[in-house]
């Protein structure tokens, strides 16, 4: 992990422009939302998990992560079908703020297509992008 | 990641829009936010870490470090320090000034003991409420009101209209709008012992709802003993000048417990409160026996009527209105406000108008509108998030119980 304005990002994840994070090893793919996500979202009180055995598709929603105030939608960074969602969350949602890369990840998908995945950005175009958004406000 | 709704609208400064057509829309409201307000507390914010966002044409808190969730379950532990000078407050003077309010809200004005508020609703013709509002007697020709900031330009022009026409039958009333002031609400079980470090009036002798003209601080305030968390608080109306000052002492006198908190918490702690939120839980079209607030209609108002909208409201009064207001808990993702609400068979009986998580329940809590029959508490409902139905029940309102301060 390294951080950029005290906020991590992982070195061999990639990322989508809509902040969730895809850890890819063989045909299986980890998704969760990066700590600039959990971050600007506050505490997160509910997450809801995708079915398995549901298709996702990139850039598609398939989720959506609850706030104290706000709900908001995830996008699947991968297409494929969801094998496995952390049951975790269910009772701990707060470990999408706690650990948003480890504990906190929201669900594993076997990957169609892994030409797919360079439609998204790496740790270092992730965190520039970041703090270009950021520089906006 | 992305959201939509009011509220995220309002957290977009903290929040990443990540598709193209809400990009824009983030960009058409950066544009104007240099034409938003600011309080005279603003500098005071960003230099404590403030998170400002645009609300009702104001630049306002929405948080500080801490997170909406810590703000709010400090608030009741300790206590809260809000900037609210985007409320409008106004005084009534004359000496029919009481006979004239009393044709705009459902409040026995006349029978106030000088020196008492109460929170009362300013009528349409319709019976709908116009704005919610806390209305204090200072004197028998004096009346202190604050009204909210959403609904400034609308609540001015119609005290305005029903001023001009008074007045040219020969009624004596004039306002004064208080924008010289400032408005700040300090809450919490810390707010009575840190405020009375400022002041040398007896506040145990201040009772809820009451009202004082006093010192604080060095500067001449207006102090209600009201609030909108359910907890012991005042309102503290302080001349603009010293506001920041009157802040800065409150904040060193609590030693750091009563914190600055904005209006993300706030939102939080009135639904834990039960409190409505006009615009949400109240509207143009939903008349107070609807809301709930029977108990702010007095006595001899609901006899002689006199106010706006009195014929459609004394009728719901005796005939029961056909939707009401009531509060629910819930499972699963916190319900927000246009959920629909429907029965254990699906169908639907009603909406939610306001939901959220509560810090300090660590459950789900909302309320909205049911037809009535499936008002009482304990009625088992199921609402709607995102297409799917979820367990509800309908439970009584205040969800954490209010502490104001009253006589034993």
């Amino acid at each position: 992990m390294h951080f950029l304005n005290s906020l991590a990002v992982v070195k061999d994840f990639k990322y989508a422009d809509s902040h969730e994070w895809v850890k890819v090893d063989g045909k299986t793919a980890t998704v969760g939302i990066t700590d600039h996500a959990q971050d600007h979202l506050g505490d997160v009180v509910y997450v809801e998990l995708p079915e398995v055995g549901a298709a996702v598709n990139q850039g598609s929603g398939f989720g959506a992560v609850e706030s104290v105030k706000a709900t908001s939608d995830i996008y699947s960074p991968v297409s494929g079908d969801v094998v496995e969602v952390n049951k975790e969350l269910n009772n701990s949602p707060g470990l999408v703020n706690s650990s948003p890369y480890e504990k906190g990840w929201i669900m594993k998908v076997e990957i169609k297509d892994d030409s797919e995945l360079k439609n998204l950005k790496n740790s270092d175009e992730y965190a520039k992008f970041c703090e270009e958004e950021d520089a906006k406000h | 990641m992305r959201g939509g709704g009011l509220w995220q609208l309002g957290q977009s400064i903290t929040r990443r829009l990540a598709q193209a057509d809400k990009k824009a829309v983030g960009r058409r409201y950066f544009a104007s936010e240099a034409d938003q307000k600011k309080t005279v507390l603003y500098d005071f914010h960003v230099a404590n870490g403030g998170k400002m966002v645009p609300f009702a044409g104001w630049s306002m808190p929405i948080q500080y470090k801490d997170s909406i969730m810590e703000s709010t379950v400090n608030c009741r532990q300790n206590g809260s320090l809000f900037d609210v000078s985007h409320m409008c407050g106004l005084s009534l003077k004359g000496k029919d000034c009481v006979p004239f309010l009393e044709k705009l809200v459902i409040a026995d004005v006349a029978a106030l003991a000088p020196g008492t508020g109460t929170l009362t609703v300013f009528t349409n013709e319709k019976g709908g409420a116009i704005d919610d509002s806390v209305i204090t007697k200072v004197t028998d020709d004096h009346i202190y009101i604050v009204v909210n900031a959403g609904c400034r330009d609308k609540d001015l022009a119609h005290i305005e209209a029903h001023m001009k026409s008074f007045k040219a039958k020969g009624g004596d009333v004039s306002w004064n709008i208080h924008d010289e002031r400032s408005l700040l609400a300090l809450q919490g079980p810390l707010a009575a012992p840190v405020l009375q470090h400022l002041t040398k009036e007896d506040l145990s002798k201040v009772y809820f709802g009451e009202f004082r003209i006093t010192d604080i601080n060095g500067a001449l305030c207006f102090i209600t003993r009201t609030g909108y968390t359910g907890e012991d608080g005042f309102e503290i109306s302080v001349p603009s000048e010293n506001a920041v000052d009157l802040a800065k002492a409150i904040l060193e006198k609590s030693e750091g417990k009563v914190r600055l908190t904005g209006l993300g918490a706030r939102d939080s702690l009135r639904l834990e409160a039960g409190l409505c939120l006009y615009g949400n839980d109240m509207e143009q079209h939903t008349t107070p026996v609807e809301a709930g607030l029977n108990w702010a209609i007095g006595k001899r108002r609901k006899a002689e009527g006199g106010f706006l909208g009195a014929e459609v409201i004394l009728k719901q009064l005796a005939d029961g209105p056909k939707v009401r207001l009531v509060g629910f808990t819930s499972t699963g993702p916190p319900p927000r406000s246009h959920s629909e609400i429907q029965d254990e068979k699906g169908t639907t009986i009603g909406e939610i108008t306001s939901g959220g998580f509560s810090p300090c329940l660590k459950k789900n809590i909302a309320m909205g509108y049911v037809k009535s029959g499936s008002h009482k508490t304990g009625t088992k409902a199921k609402i709607l998030v995102r297409g799917k139905a979820y367990d509800g029940v309908v439970t009584k309102k205040p969800f954490v119980p209010t502490k104001y301060y009253k006589p034993s």
